[in-house]
This record gives C-alpha cells, sequence and structure tokens, in this order.
C-alpha cells in the first residue's frame, strides 16, 4: 500500500514500461557516448549536446515539412550537417580554449547551448512540433506475451547497433588507437606525424553527429522542441558522473542500465521517476567516487 | 588580485543611500541589490576557492521556498524569516558540498548540476511550493515585530543594511587567513595538500558560507517581490549568476557587483535596448531583441569566455595599472 | 654531398614565458651517432623537444635533411623522417604492445621503414608480449618498444631521450649492442645520456650542454683529453 505501485500489473505493462526504459536509455547511452568521446580528446564538457541532439530532431522535422526529404534520408542527412556545425564549432571558437582551465569550455559550450536554443526558439516558439512515425515502423507485431511497438524497437535496435559500431571502431580498428592514444598523451602522437588538431576537430564533429543521430531517432517519440535537450542533458551528466567517463562500454552500459532503472521506477513509484537517477548519482558517489567505470584522468 | 580603493566603496554607498531620492526605482535597485549579493556569495566559491558550482539556483531558490512559506503560512517575521532561509541555505550547501567534494574538476560542476536538478524536480512536485505557480502573496511583515516593511522606502534600508552586512563579511572572509588558505588551494590544491591543510574540510567550509549566503540572498529577494517560483530554482539561475561573475570579473570583491547589475539591467532593458539598436543600425531583426534574452545571453557568453576573461573589473583594472606603469615611467 | 640529417643554428625556446633555449647550434652528418651531455636541467631534453616543435614559441633555424622546420607544426616535422622515443617512453596504457607498435604511421617521403617482422626478429619479447596491454611490459620492454616502434616508420633521424635510464644493466648492454646495429645500417643518431659509461663508446661526437646553450662540442678521438672539462662540467 501506500507510495508504491507493486505489480499486480499484466505482464505486458510491464515489459511495455522495460521497453520504454530501454528507448530512454538508448538516447542516454548514445549522448554519455559522444560526451565521453569528446570529454577523452578535448577535455571540454561539452554543454551543448543536449542542444545538438534537439539540432538533429529539429532538422529532421524541417527536412520533412519544408524540403520533403523523408526519415530515411535524415538519418544520414541531420547528422551530417550537425556534425558539419560541430567542425566549423571547434574551428571557430572551442580551439581558443584548450589552454584554458577546464570550467571555460563549460562556459563556453554553455553559451553555444544557449545561443542553439535561442535561436530556435526565436523560430518555433517552446511548443512542440509533431513528427509522425514514418509508415514503415508503424504500428506493432504481436509477440504473443505483448504487442511489441516496431517504432520502439527500431529505436532500441539502430541506437544499440549505433554505439557497438562506435565501441568497435574505437577499441579495435588503428583509428581508434590513435583516439586512444590521442586522448592519453596528444603531443607524443603528434611527434609520430598524426595530424591531431584535425582529429580533434573530427572528433567533435563525430561525437555531435552521434547527437543528433538520437535526436532522428527521437523525434517521433519525444515531442520536438527547441527546449528538449534541456533537462535530458542534465539527466546524461549525472550518468556520466555515475559511470565515469574513462571507458566508452562503461558511458553505453550505464545510459541503457539507468534508462532501465527509471522505466521500472516509473511503474513502481511514478513520482520518483524524474530524479532517480541523481539518487542513483548520489549512492554512486558516496559508495565509489570514482565512478562505476571510472578511470580518473 | 588588486583591492578596488576604499573610495570608491564609500562613493557607491553613498550612491545607494541617495538612490530612492533620486528617482531610482526602490524595488529595483532592492532587486539589484539582491543578486548582487548573490553573486558575490557565489565568487566566494568560484573566483576565490577555484570552484565551479552549476548548483546555486538550489540554494537561492531553494531557500527562497522555505522562506516564503515561514514567513507566509507559518507568520514568521521578516528577520527570522530571512535567517530560517540562510540556514536552509547553509544545509542544503552543507550536503551538495559534501557528495560533491568527492570528485575533482568538471565532475564537481556536474554534480552540482543534478543536485539542483533533483531541488527543482522536488519543487516542481511537492505540494508546498505551488508548483508552476510558486508561492504568491508572501507579507513584508514587521521587522522584529515593530517595523512595518510595507513601505518600501523602508524595506530599502533594511534590504542594503543587511546586504552591506553580508557584503561586509564575504570582504572579511577573502582576507582573513582562511580567505588565504581558500586562494592557496585555487591557485595550487596539491602544494595546499602537502603543507598539510585539509583542503576537503575548507573547499566545504567555502562551499556552505557561499551556500548560506546565497540563501540570504534568495530569501530577501522573496521578501522584497514577495513572491518565490520555479525560476529561482531553475538551472537557468545558476547559469545566471555565473554569468553575472564572469562578466564582473572572478577573483575580485567588486567584479560580482558590477557584473549583477550589469546582468540585472540588461535583462530588464534589453527590449528597449533592442529597439535603439534598430533605429541605429535600421536592421530590424534587432526591434525582436527582447524576445531573444536566450540568444543575448549566449553570446555573452561566448564572448566574455574567449575575449574578455578579466571581465569588468579586471579590465579596468588593468587598465589603470597600465596607466600607473606609463606615468611610473615617466 | 648530402645535406646534414641535422642543422641548428642560434635555436632559442621558450616554455610560456619561461626562456629556456638561448641559442643553441648543432650540427649532425647523416649515419653519425651524436651525445647531448650536461647536468639536469641544462636543456638537453628541451632541444630534442623543440626540434619537433613540442615547446612553446621558438626562433632560429632547424633544418631536416636540409628542409627548414622552425615555421611547421609537429606533425609535419615528423614526417621529414624523424623518429623520437620521449624521456617517460609513452607507452599508451589503453593500447596492447602491438597496438602501440603500429601506431606510428609511416612517415611520408622517407624511406621504407622496417617490417613488422623485422622487428619481432630483432625484439623477440615484444613478439611474445604482442597482446599485452603497453603498461603491463617491463621497464626494459617498454623501452624496446618505444624504440622499435619508431623503426617501423621509416624514420633515419632518431632522437633518443635517456633510454638507458632506469634499468638492468643486462639490458642496458642489449640497448648499447642494438644502438650498434642501427649505426652500421646507416640510422642516424641524437641520444641524450646521463650515463656516461653507456653513452660514451657508442658516440661519433658529443656536446655539451650548460643553461639552454652548448658549452662544447668535440669528436670521439678527443674524448680522453676533454675528460677534465666534462668532470668538471658534468661531475663524471
Amino acid at each position: 500500500m501506500g507510495l508504491f505501485n507493486l505489480p499486480n500489473l499484466p505482464l505486458s505493462a510491464l515489459l511495455s514500461q522495460l521497453l520504454l526504459g530501454l528507448v530512454n536509455g538508448s538516447f542516454y547511452a548514445i549522448l554519455s557516448l559522444g560526451l565521453a568521446v569528446i570529454f577523452g580528446l578535448l577535455n571540454v564538457i561539452n554543454f551543448a549536446h543536449g542542444a545538438l541532439f534537439m539540432m538533429g530532431a529539429v532538422l529532421t522535422w524541417m527536412g520533412l515539412t519544408y524540403f520533403n526529404i523523408n526519415y530515411w534520408a535524415m538519418l544520414v542527412l541531420a547528422p551530417l550537417a550537425v556534425g558539419l556545425f560541430g567542425v566549423l564549432t571547434e574551428r571557430l571558437l572551442l580551439r581558443w580554449i584548450y589552454k584554458l582551465d577546464h570550467l571555460y569550455g563549460l562556459l563556453l559550450t554553455l553559451g553555444l547551448t544557449l545561443l542553439i536554443e535561442g535561436a530556435f526558439r526565436s523560430a518555433y516558439g517552446v511548443s512542440g512540433l509533431t513528427y509522425d512515425t514514418p509508415d514503415a515502423l508503424a504500428g506493432a507485431t504481436d509477440l504473443g506475451f505483448m504487442f511489441l511497438p516496431n517504432y520502439r524497437a527500431w529505436v532500441v535496435a539502430a541506437s544499440l547497433g549505433i554505439c557497438f559500431a562506435t565501441w568497435f571502431v574505437i577499441e579495435k580498428t588503428r583509428l581508434g588507437a590513435y583516439l586512444r592514444a590521442g586522448t592519453e598523451n596528444p603531443r607524443l602522437v603528434e611527434a609520430f606525424g598524426i595530424n591531431v588538431p584535425l582529429m580533434v576537430t573530427l572528433t567533435y564533429g563525430f561525437g555531435v553527429a552521434l547527437a543528433a543521430f538520437a535526436g532522428v531517432l527521437a523525434a517521433p517519440v519525444i515531442q520536438v522542441s527547441p527546449l528538449m535537450g534541456q533537462n535530458l542533458i542534465i539527466v546524461v551528466f549525472a550518468i556520466v558522473v555515475i559511470g565515469g567517463m574513462g571507458s566508452i562500454m562503461g558511458a553505453i552500459l550505464t545510459g541503457l542500465g539507468l534508462g532501465v532503472i527509471e522505466g521500472l521506477t516509473k511503474v513502481v513509484y511514478p513520482e520518483a521517476s524524474s530524479t532517480v537517477v541523481f539518487v542513483v548519482m548520489v549512492i554512486v558517489l558516496l559508495i565509489r567516487p570514482a565512478g562505476l567505470f571510472g578511470k580518473e584522468k | 588580485m588588486k583591492n578596488t580603493p576604499s573610495l570608491v566603496y564609500t562613493l557607491l554607498l553613498v550612491a545607494l543611500i541617495a538612490a530612492p531620492f533620486v528617482g531610482a526605482y526602490p524595488v529595483f535597485v532592492m532587486k539589484l541589490m539582491c543578486f548582487a549579493l548573490f553573486a558575490s556569495a557565489f565568487n566566494l566559491l568560484l573566483g576565490y576557492t577555484g570552484l565551479l558550482s552549476f548548483g546555486h539556483a538550489a540554494f537561492f531558490g531553494g531557500s527562497a521556498y522555505v522562506a516564503a512559506h515561514a514567513m507566509k503560512v507559518w507568520g514568521l517575521t521578516p528577520e527570522l524569516g530571512l535567517l530560517t532561509g540562510t540556514a536552509v541555505g547553509a544545509l542544503l550547501g552543507w550536503v551538495f558540498g559534501l557528495l560533491a567534494i568527492r570528485r575533482q574538476g568538471i565532475y564537481f560542476a556536474m554534480i552540482t548540476l543534478a543536485l539542483a536538478q533533483m531541488v527543482f524536480f522536488i519543487a516542481l512536485q511537492a505540494k508546498f511550493t505551488g508548483g508552476e505557480d510558486g508561492l504568491q502573496g508572501v507579507p513584508r511583515g514587521r521587522l522584529f515585530g515593530v517595523i512595518d516593511l510595507r513601505n518600501d522606502l523602508t524595506m530599502y534600508y533594511v534590504v542594503l543594511a543587511v546586504v552591506v552586512a553580508a557584503f561586509l563579511l564575504i570582504a572579511r572572509t577573502t582576507r582573513s587567513p582562511f580567505g588565504q588558505v581558500l586562494k592557496g588551494i585555487k591557485e595550487n590544491e596539491p602544494r595546499a595538500l602537502s603543507l598539510g591543510y585539509d583542503v576537503g574540510r575548507y573547499k566545504l567550509l567555502a562551499f556552505v558560507i557561499s551556500a548560506a549566503l546565497s540563501g540570504l540572498a534568495g530569501s530577501l529577494k522573496t521578501l522584497v517581490l514577495g513572491f518565490a517560483t520555479l525560476s529561482d530554482v531553475h538551472w537557468s539561475a545558476s547559469g545566471q549568476v555565473i554569468l553575472m561573475t564572469l562578466v564582473g570579473g572572478l577573483g575580485t570583491l567588486s567584479g560580482p557587483l558590477a557584473g549583477a547589475s550589469v546582468v540585472v539591467l540588461l535583462e530588464n532593458k534589453i527590449g528597449e535596448l533592442g529597439h535603439l539598436l534598430a533605429r541605429l543600425t535600421t536592421i530590424d531583426w534587432f526591434n525582436a531583441l527582447g524576445e531573444s534574452v536566450t540568444m543575448v545571453t549566449g553570446l555573452i557568453f561566448v564572448v566574455c569566455v574567449l575575449a574578455f576573461r578579466r571581465g569588468i573589473t579586471g579590465e579596468v583594472i588593468t587598465v589603470v595599472q597600465k596607466l600607473r606603469s606609463l606615468s611610473n615611467a615617466k | 654531398m648530402a645535406p646534414p640529417a641535422l642543422d641548428i643554428k642560434g635555436l632559442q625556446a621558450w616554455y610560456g614565458e619561461s626562456h629556456v633555449l638561448h641559442g643553441v647550434d648543432m650540427v649532425v652528418q647523416p649515419g653519425e651517432v651524436v651525445t647531448l651531455l650536461g647536468r639536469n636541467g641544462a636543456g638537453r631534453t628541451t632541444t630534442l623537444r623543440a626540434i619537433l616543435g613540442l615547446t612553446g614559441a621558438r626562433k632560429g633555424s632547424i633544418k631536416v635533411n636540409g628542409a627548414q622546420t622552425i615555421d611547421m607544426a609537429t606533425h609535419g616535422i615528423a614526417h621529414h623522417g624523424i623518429g623520437y622515443c620521449p624521456e617517460e617512453r609513452g607507452i599508451f596504457a589503453s593500447l596492447s604492445c602491438e597496438e602501440n607498435l603500429m601506431l606510428p604511421p609511416t612517415l611520408k617521403g622517407a624511406g621504407k621503414g622496417m617490417s613488422v617482422d623485422e622487428i619481432y626478429e630483432m625484439f623477440p619479447n615484444l613478439a611474445e608480449r604482442r597482446h599485452s596491454q603497453g603498461t603491463r611490459l617491463s621497464g626494459g620492454e617498454q623501452q624496446m618498444l618505444a624504440v622499435a616502434r619508431i623503426l617501423r616508420t621509416g624514420a633515419r633521424l632518431l632522437l633518443l631521450d635517456e633510454i638507458s635510464e632506469g634499468l638492468a644493466p643486462v639490458i642496458v648492454q642489449a640497448l648499447a649492442r642494438m644502438i650498434r646495429v642501427l649505426k652500421r645500417k646507416g640510422y642516424t643518431v641524437v641520444m641524450v645520456e646521463q650515463n656516461f659509461r653507456f653513452a660514451a663508446p657508442l658516440a661519433d661526437r658529443f656536446y655539451v650542454m650548460e643553461n639552454g646553450r652548448m658549452v662544447e662540442a668535440f669528436g670521439a678521438a678527443e674524448l680522453d683529453a676533454k675528460m677534465p672539462v666534462l668532470n668538471e662540467l658534468l661531475g663524471v
């Protein structure tokens, strides 16, 4: 009795919430992955990550509304566009602050966030823009024990795919070796003849392209609005504190795990669902200050 | 870090005392003073100890809500309301500090942001905070049960007295041995550790003082304006106080004062500024500037970080030093 | 006649505001082994770093195989055929031994580097430990790895900073043998060394640095004659 709605819930409802948790967890995973990759090489916490996620979603909506470009094309175009924007941002703004204290990176990207959100806000206000689920993924599949909404399944699958692909490139390929080495000792890597400044620029571009990709995936499920990234980024920060930013796999697993925890909390104690991630962060800070997968820099 | 000469402070005090009589709106200047206190309290942590907190809205707004509730629902007199607010700020600061200090550098900022967001959601959902409407109609009451604060002029001088006292406290703290240790921690923490200082305890204490005075500022603002709302606990308020400190000049006592004035003025007058710019440049877009506070704020952040890190007082001090060395060279 | 492998004139360097090199001159002919001696803080490591542009501001002239590199970015300088072993070895913890070995790319315009097979033949330990995490290797193995990886790239001018430091005598001997092999193969080597007994038999020429300047320069033949000077300068 009291606060908790214990499951006299049918299994299908529980699984449905679990799936929703996985969907949110997928966004958390992609975003914390991007943050971790950027932080590793650039030593900058990209506050603008939420705004760039939003940009991906809004560009998807704009693509359909103004140019009749469909969802599938936008899955490629939106990350490319935002990635390009990221490259320009790094070259024009970010590169001046690498020599400064950490906090200036946070402040600069905060300013960037306000600029991006402010710009889209002037154009579209704060109310939501509707984006329909693409036809091929509409509806649900009957699995017997539950109805599986096709689009949500797609989101989880696509996210896992992109996370795995990113992990593979970083941990198993030569390019990834450059990135890992550059994260440890960029000057030495440069002394070997590798164009580290270019790698830094492209890494930022890639990180934000990931955020935009998540944005495209989000467009049909989360209401598209200029503010959609705001509260999300703070949750992602908490996730990154929980997981530590030293490990790619750690970022992915923590994101997914916390999405699931959040989903389950919605079933058992709905009022706490917006704060459960922060509560977990407090617990982790008390028990394991370095984070679950942390390798302190 | 040079100190602004006492002459400037004296002039400022005289100006503030005289302000209501030369046409300034008391409520506006009071609001400005509250934010100046908030920024000064914040600067104690950022400018002097080198810790960037992204969660000060929790102290400002949290105390605002509690003070509002105390004065409106429990009927506490103003001075008790302020004390309650300050105590809440200190308590929150202690809890936040204990958790955040466990991690260094950029993690510290993220932890404070996350914790403050938790406070935001509690404020959003709890019944006693009035949700989206906030707590309205907080009475001015009678100070010490005697002085009626409903008169704006009386309220003004009370606020001035409180803010000046708090500011003097901050000034005293920065110049004390305690303050020197804080500066040492900011400049070279490993060295402070090797000298035997319990760095964690110093940081925590600085955090609690900063939070308590931020709570005082929030409670004072509630008393002056009569309400506490969600925007007081929203992370944008944390961003705002960072902006004030950045624009004014980190690590100087007068910086936050200048920064708070600029930011509050900007926010209130941005519409007019937009129209002025539109007339001067004949670019019509500026007319809508008033609706783009977010963009303008963002632009100021970017410009300050890239080109204006010393802030207003920092630049002034640099200019004064250059002039001095020029005249010495003669 | 081929240009010097390294031709430095009037090199000045700063770390931020700190003026660390006050006009360094040095010439190294292709195929020579040159040792840079001096007390700690004399500027030897800084000189190597300055060649690669790893310090702050630089002034003066640095020519690598005849090409002026003073205004180039670090990654561009490396491609003129330079291989660098930093003092701290710089083995990457997040890479395996083999990944560390394969990391430095083949340098443009340089000759062919050693093949991986040749390297594993020269350093059998590394073949055995190829899948271990880079930093799990012993000190000696890490040093071998640090040298091996730059041999793969085609670099012909090797800048080696204190490679014998902290290693067991057996390993130091192995390193000395390795340097002789490299010399026979025609590599140019500039070595910064504290260990005089290690460096002296290997070097064709000696430079001595003090306070960011060259104060002595002489060939191996003059070594005995110069011992009193070296005693004074280095406490050897």
